[in-house]
């Protein structure tokens, strides 16, 4: 869902675009750092992130055009913020996402130019963020085995479709151009964008499940995994052994804590949304998903919006409004932790740039 | 079978010596390669899949090193203190053209490498003008590269390398996907150049047609070195190394032009 | 400047529109649109005065009106999200046709429609009067961080790339007799976009090789250099200028 011009006014469209492009320049240091060619502190690394990123944009680019079937002639596609994270780390994730979005701004009319910001901030940064955190800590606290990796993957991007929804709101709240009540934004936002979710779900843990299965090396977010396996260099640097089991046990208990401390939250924010006083104009809300998908079919565009037409209308009701506040609040829970993931994954990056090619 | 090296400049183009490489994950490939390529020479390098061919290739300019064994370029050994300088004298093609074109547009593409070593204005013009012309390609210099058949691409990528006036040309399997007629034009090219080459590949008639010496690497070792018509004529070594003619060909009845 | 490099929007000519350099053709546009969000939506004129603009703009680019009027599709779903608004929003109500529409919301519609098209048919003019190339070129210019060139060049140079692969593996699937339909043919469809995942990143890494093997130490070398004259800035300037002045003439009306 790209915001055109107009929908946020000009000043939050302008600070939004700033923390975008902060977020983009964090992402750049960043993206250097995942795509590992620091083999030496001379600048060498950064020689790999173009071509590397650039091909991972081209991938999300196409892979955006590939259709899922769901039902009679009707089919969704990969948004791929929570793929991208997971594949080749937050900041490379969050790089190629922002480009891809820029370029379809440019090239394609599609997204406003002013609101290029916001599509980065919600679809780029809070999708990768969100998604890469909850992956981590997810994959810290289940057991060390493929199948974790996959179903962390699966919640991850459900949670971070909803998450982009939950942000825009967040922006809609303060710059919105039109006096629709927040709580409906909320919940028509938020409830269509956890349905897209689960087809996003779905596609990124097959997905990311298919690469571990050919090149469990190329899973950016799966490292840790065959880490105690690989690290012995012919320099005889053997460091690794009794480092690799060490953040799992000092992570775990603080991981644990985290998510129950998320849950707890999560009641809290589900209370709020099942009692808030608009609740759901269950009519008006169906009639729009309504209009809106039948536009969608017509649409003639490669890069359509991602499409769950034939999900049942009226499962959209009060009661995902728990969904929503669990998913809200995970993903709030989880942008904590991504500092302290993102710290630990940098000190476990390190030695695995001396593979050379 | 170690055939004298006709050397026809003091100092050959390449010197391997000693070559021995592992791969980090202790994957040996190279276990003591020599070779020496005099100025000039057009030079086949076969070998079964497997056998170094690519490990060897990316040593000659630098993007593997840490083994044993030294490489030189035209006297000059590859080390990292002079790797820009390796870069421009070494001019490798890769089999796949895509990956070789990677910028917007044909001329973008050919002037990479003379930019990237300093060169600007006119001077940079002049240089892929002449690179392009030596391919054929001049009228396509305002093309994207994928726009181009496979064949003109595959040309481009030879411009590409020409640009930075290489010491030697390295090519990986240059004959690879491309119809006879472009595969003939190729080899038009490539003896038109007056420049040494060395040649990956498995199309043994090219290497017969293209190159007077071959050289076999197998299993991280030169096994054979010596006139190709003599190396393909040999059925056991053929034999022993994984070598195979295409049906029907006789490389005792082909008259080889020079 | 490569000529030919053509994307979907870019329609060839040569007009004192695709003769602008193109730093200043995005810079223009986006102050402009800038303008047209900043606008009050009250001043409806206004916004009947920005249509004229682009449709001079359109006149000297020789780009023509069905071409634009069919770019602008890409704004539908909006469309459908701003007719809904009448219907949801809160305020006073209006009753037409014996609907009970609410007034913010029937202005809000208005807002989003006036800006999002106008928005839209700005930036459709921008990409059909500069070629792809020459938008990465001003984008560079305009002092995108030189990274951020360079993933985008290589994104746009191999989209195409990765894009045939894809169809590739689906006549590849589809040849073998399988044909998605549903859910459950999904792990097929993952399965691809997984290995297509790796052949991108292996290419990427086959391209870096031949970047290093021809030189690069990270930075692009500096082959085309964009200068625009002060008249090329003027002439570039007019259209954010004359909406400025609308916009400004809206403020102190309304």
């Amino acid at each position: 869902m790209h915001v055109p011009d107009g929908f946020i006014n000009a000043p939050v469209s302008l600070a939004t675009g700033a923390v975008a492009a902060a977020a983009v320049a964090v992402a750049l240091r960043g993206a250097r750092r995942e795509l590992g060619g620091s083999v030496d502190g001379s600048g060498h690394g950064g020689e790999r992130t173009a071509p590397l990123a650039g091909l991972v944009a081209a991938f999300v680019f196409a892979v955006q055009m590939l259709n899922f079937p769901v039902a009679a002639g009707t089919s969704g596609h990969l948004l791929g913020g929570a793929l991208a994270a997971i594949l080749v780390g937050p900041c490379t994730g969050m790089l190629c996402i922002s480009v891809v979005l820029l370029m379809q701004s440019v090239l394609f009319a599609d997204g406003g130019l002013t609101a290029l910001g916001v599509n980065i901030t919600d679809m780029a940064v809070v999708t990768t963020i969100v998604s890469y955190g909850l992956f981590r800590l997810l994959v810290t606290v289940l057991p060390r085995r493929r199948p974790s990796v996959t179903a962390a993957a699966f919640v991850a991007a459900l949670v971070s479709v909803p998450a982009a929804a939950v942000a825009f709101t967040g922006l809609y709240a303060l710059g919105g151009t039109t006096d629709v009540p927040l709580g409906k934004v909320f919940t028509a936002m938020v409830g269509v964008h956890v349905l897209i979710g689960i087809g996003e779900a779905v596609i990124t843990a097959l997905t990311v499940g298919a690469v571990i299965a050919v090149r469990p090396d190329l899973v950016y977010g799966a490292r840790g995994l065959r880490r105690p396996l690989e690290l012995r260099t012919p320099d005889g640097t053997v460091t690794v052994p009794q480092a690799a089991p060490a953040p799992s046990r000092s992570a775990r208990p603080v991981a644990v804590a985290g998510l129950v401390a998320a849950l707890a939250l999560a009641g809290f924010v589900s209370y709020y949304a099942s009692t808030s006083p608009d609740g759901l104009e269950k009519v008006a809300h169906d009639k729009g998903l309504d209009s809106k998908e039948e536009e969608h079919a017509a649409k003639d565009s490669p890069l359509a919006d991602y499409q769950v037409k034939d999900v049942g209308d009226e499962r959209i009701s009060g009661g995902l409004a728990g969904v929503i506040g669990v998913g809200a609040t995970l993903a709030a829970g989880t942008g904590v932790f991504v500092v302290v993931r993102k710290r630990r994954s940098r000190t476990a990056a390190a030695p695995a740039g001396t593979e050379a090619l | 079978m170690t055939s004298a090296v006709p050397c026809t400049s003091a100092v050959p183009s390449l010197e391997v010596s000693g070559l021995a490489f592992a791969y980090p994950d202790g994957h040996q490939a190279l276990f003591g390669v020599d070779l020496t390529v005099g100025r000039g020479e057009r030079v086949a390098l076969l070998g079964p899949n497997g056998a170094g061919k690519t490990t060897l290739v990316l040593h000659l300019n630098g993007i593997l090193d840490g083994g044993a064994g030294s490489v030189r370029v035209a006297g000059l050994p590859v080390d990292k203190r002079n790797l820009a300088e390796i870069r421009r004298r070494v001019g490798i093609v890769f089999q796949d053209p895509d990956d070789q074109l990677f910028m917007p547009t044909v001329r973008e593409d050919v002037a990479f490498g003379p930019a990237a070593a300093g060169l600007r204005g006119a001077e940079l013009e002049r240089c892929v003008d002449k690179a392009l012309a030596q391919v054929g390609m001049a009228a396509f210099a305002d093309r994207p590269p994928h726009h181009l058949s496979f064949g003109q691409r595959r040309r481009v990528a030879v411009a590409t390398v020409l640009a930075m006036e290489p010491e030697i040309l390295v090519l990986d399997e240059p004959s690879s996907n491309l119809d006879p007629a472009s595969r003939r034009e190729l080899a038009d090219i490539l003896r038109s150049l007056d420049v040494t080459v060395l040649m990956v590949t498995h199309d043994l008639p090219y290497a017969l047609e293209l190159c007077e010496r071959s050289v076999v690497l197998s299993g991280g070792v030169i096994a054979e070195d010596g006139p190709t018509r003599e190396l393909l004529c040999d059925e056991e070594l053929m034999r022993a190394h994984r070598l195979e003619l295409p049906f029907g060909f006789d490389p005792r009845s082909v008259a080889v032009p020079r | 400047m490569g000529a030919g490099h053509a994307h979907k929007l870019y329609r060839h000519a040569r007009s004192p529109v695709h003769a602008l350099p193109p730093h200043c053709k995005i810079a223009a546009v986006f102050c402009f649109v800038l303008v047209v969000v900043s606008t009050p939506r009250e001043a409806v004129w206004a916004f009947g005065l920005y249509a004229l603009l682009l449709a001079a703009v359109a006149g000297a680019a020789r780009v023509p009106a069905s071409f634009l009027l069919r770019r602008l599709l890409i704004e539908v779903p909006f469309v459908a999200f701003a007719v809904l608004m009448p219907f949801v929003a809160g305020g006073e109500r209006v009753h037409v046709l014996g609907l009970a529409l609410s007034q913010s919301g029937l202005w809000g519609a208005w807002n989003i429609l006036a800006k999002g098209t106008l928005g839209v048919a700005a930036s459709v003019l921008l990409a059909a009067t500069t070629e792809l190339r020459a938008l990465l070129l001003g984008l560079q210019r305009l002092r995108m961080p030189p990274l951020l060139v360079q993933i985008a060049s290589f994104m746009i140079r191999y989209g195409d790339v990765v894009t045939d692969e894809m169809r590739r593996m689906r006549i590849a699937r589809e040849s073998r007799g399988f044909t998605a339909r549903g859910v459950r043919h999904w792990g097929v469809l993952a399965r691809s976009a997984g290995a297509l995942f790796i052949r991108s990143y292996e290419r990427g890494e086959r391209v870096h090789l031949a970047m290093v093997s021809r030189g690069y130490a990270g930075t692009m070398p500096v082959i085309d250099e964009l200068n625009a004259s002060r008249a090329q800035w003027t002439h570039a300037a007019a259209l954010p200028l004359a909406a400025l002045a609308v916009c400004l003439t809206g403020w102190m009306l309304t």
